[in-house]
């Protein structure tokens, strides 16, 4: 397998921001014919500039924390490192497989049972039916559901609901792990178990990408910190010099 | 632990500016088809979550269908004074045949919005969420259609040879409405009242095919018009008229197949140049 890599030019990101009149065929109809006499003040399509002129290089083995204040940019960045958004100008060539831990509960189904969310999430995430049987036994022991495994996930308490999905979506050894905000997990007894495997699956990234608000948590996990502001990276060096200068210790 | 698999459609592609759409459009549909248990997970978890509570599961649907089709049945069939053991086969087929386009087509338009959390955390080529719709519309068709064998043993139909032409038919449907739902998946993110218009345009067709009315009923002139023109009705009449025991004639091959060549060209493109924006509109 080749090794994970990060390489952004010049990334421009330009959100257009319909409003409910532009999103609308029949008003985008009407104005053009009307010669946009009509509503013509309302048809206005916003548009933000998410990310502007982000140059970054991140190799295998890196572990890049990421700051920033809300509104800067960390989702959009998070959203173009994983691959989903495509920039609207620049390059971004991004190698390896990636798994974003964002959303953990993604693609469950309430009605259905534990078992069958395993095979559900896991699927989603990229692993082969195959694959997902192979393992569903460890699976299910790490989720220390027992019987419970067999019944409806609506039935379960938010705690055992959690420790379905935290297990499931750490199944899975991406080359470049994406996460915002470290995981965190139920109760006591679950979270020593649920730490050290996350852990495990940090360790065996290639790329980490860690977006954060927690000094403790980008000082123990990350040796560089991006900052962002307004969209644009104010800062990318070692962790402790970033960490310095935005939080001021 | 599990090692993620190299997928290709993880990997970027490091230079976009001499592809043509055509290529990217083709590329995400292969994407699709070599992760094809994703789509086809999906498909089925969608059955499975709309009947799960039903002690009778999908087949709550057939019921159902099954009712739709002895009340239109009779009703129409008393109205025109056809006789019903000709009629009902005809009408069965044409209703249930019909739902599988005109549902799949209309769901098609929601493909992106109702996946719009997958597509934002995950990446995965973007036709898995049209296919999605596809395999799950395929599925409930799969149920309905055990009404057919079940109205052929009431009325003592013999099946011709001829019937086997319907597997072809069907064949030429799913690739047509495939390709639409393509287009209408992207058009209908991008303006979200276009559904609505789409709904209303699938409503209109309905009564303009002959489905629950016979081709032989309109004035020979007057039925040209509206039927060769009609792109349905060539789709609907290669996979009733054979299961009828009839050939359908060469205009009835030959508009779907040709459709279905354009189409697919000209949907690959569309949507392999409009794909990237489809995360910015959700």
């Amino acid at each position: 397998m080749n090794s994970a890599s990060i390489k952004l030019k010049n990334v421009d990101v330009v959100f257009p921001v319909y409003n409910a009149s532009s999103l609308s065929l029949k008003n985008r109809t009407l104005s053009k014919i009307t010669g946009g006499i009509i509503d013509r003040r309302h048809d206005g399509i916003s548009l933000i500039k998410g990310l502007e002129n982000i140059d970054l290089n991140i190799c295998s083995g890196e572990r890049v924390g990421l700051v920033g204040h809300n509104g800067a940019g960390k989702t959009t960045l998070l959203r173009i490192l994983s691959g989903i958004f495509e920039p609207t100008s620049g390059k971004a060539d991004i190698r390896g497989s990636c798994n974003s831990l964002i959303n953990i509960g993604l693609g469950i189904d309430p009605e259905a049972t534990g078992r069958e969310n395993i095979l559900l999430r896991g699927v989603m995430m990229g692993m082969k039916p195959s694959e997902i049987r192979r393992n569903i036994d460890d699976i299910i022991d790490f989720t220390g559901l027992g019987n419970f495994i067999d019944l409806p996930f609506r039935t379960y308490s938010t705690g055992m609901q959690m420790r379905l999905a935290f297990a499931v979506s750490t199944g899975i050894r991406p080359q470049v792990l994406i996460m915002d905000e470290w995981l965190s997990t139920g109760d006591e007894e679950f979270r020593e178990r649920a730490n050290q495997r996350i852990s495990e699956v940090v360790n065996l990234s290639e790329i980490l990408i860690l977006a954060s608000h927690s000094h403790d948590l980008l000082s123990s996990n990350c040796n560089r910190v991006i900052w962002l502001e307004h969209g644009k990276i104010r800062m990318d060096d070692k962790s402790e010099v970033v960490l310095k200068a935005y939080f001021g210790f | 632990m599990i090692k993620q698999s190299n997928n290709d459609f993880l990997q970027t592609e490091v230079s976009k500016g001499n592809r043509s759409s055509l290529k990217l459009g083709v590329n995400d549909l292969r994407g699709a088809i070599r992760e094809k248990h994703i789509f086809m997970t999906l498909g089925w978890q969608d059955v499975k979550a709309r009947y799960r509570r039903s002690r009778v599961g999908a087949f709550w649907l057939t019921i159902n269908m099954g009712v739709l089709i002895a009340a239109l049945g009779i009703i129409f069939g008393s109205l025109f004074r056809a006789p019903i053991e000709t009629f009902l086969p005809s009408i069965a087929i044409g209703i249930i045949v019909w739902g599988l386009l005109s549902v799949t087509v209309s769901e098609s338009c929601d493909s992106f919005s109702s996946a719009k959390d997958t597509i934002l955390q995950v990446k995965m080529p973007l036709s898995i969420h049209i296919i999605r719709v596809a395999v799950r519309n395929l599925i409930i068709f799969g149920h309905n259609a055990l009404i057919i064998p079940i109205i052929f043993i009431i009325f003592v139909k013999p099946i011709d040879w001829i019937s086997l032409y319907a597997l072809l038919g069907l064949f030429l449907l799913i690739l047509n409405i495939t390709w639409m739902s393509f287009v209408l998946s992207i058009v209908c993110t991008r303006f979200r009242d276009a559904t609505e218009i789409i709904k209303n345009i699938m409503q209109v067709m309905f009564y303009a095919t002959p489905i629950i009315w016979e081709a032989e009923m309109l004035p020979q002139r007057i039925s040209e018009i509206i039927l060769n023109f009609n792109p349905f009705y060539h789709l609907i009449t290669i996979i009733r008229a054979p299961l009828l025991g009839q050939m359908p004639t060469f205009l009835n091959w030959v508009i779907p197949v040709s459709m279905a060549i354009i189409g697919w060209c000209l949907a690959l493109t569309f949507f392999g140049y409009y794909k990237k924006r489809v995360a910015y509109w959700l």
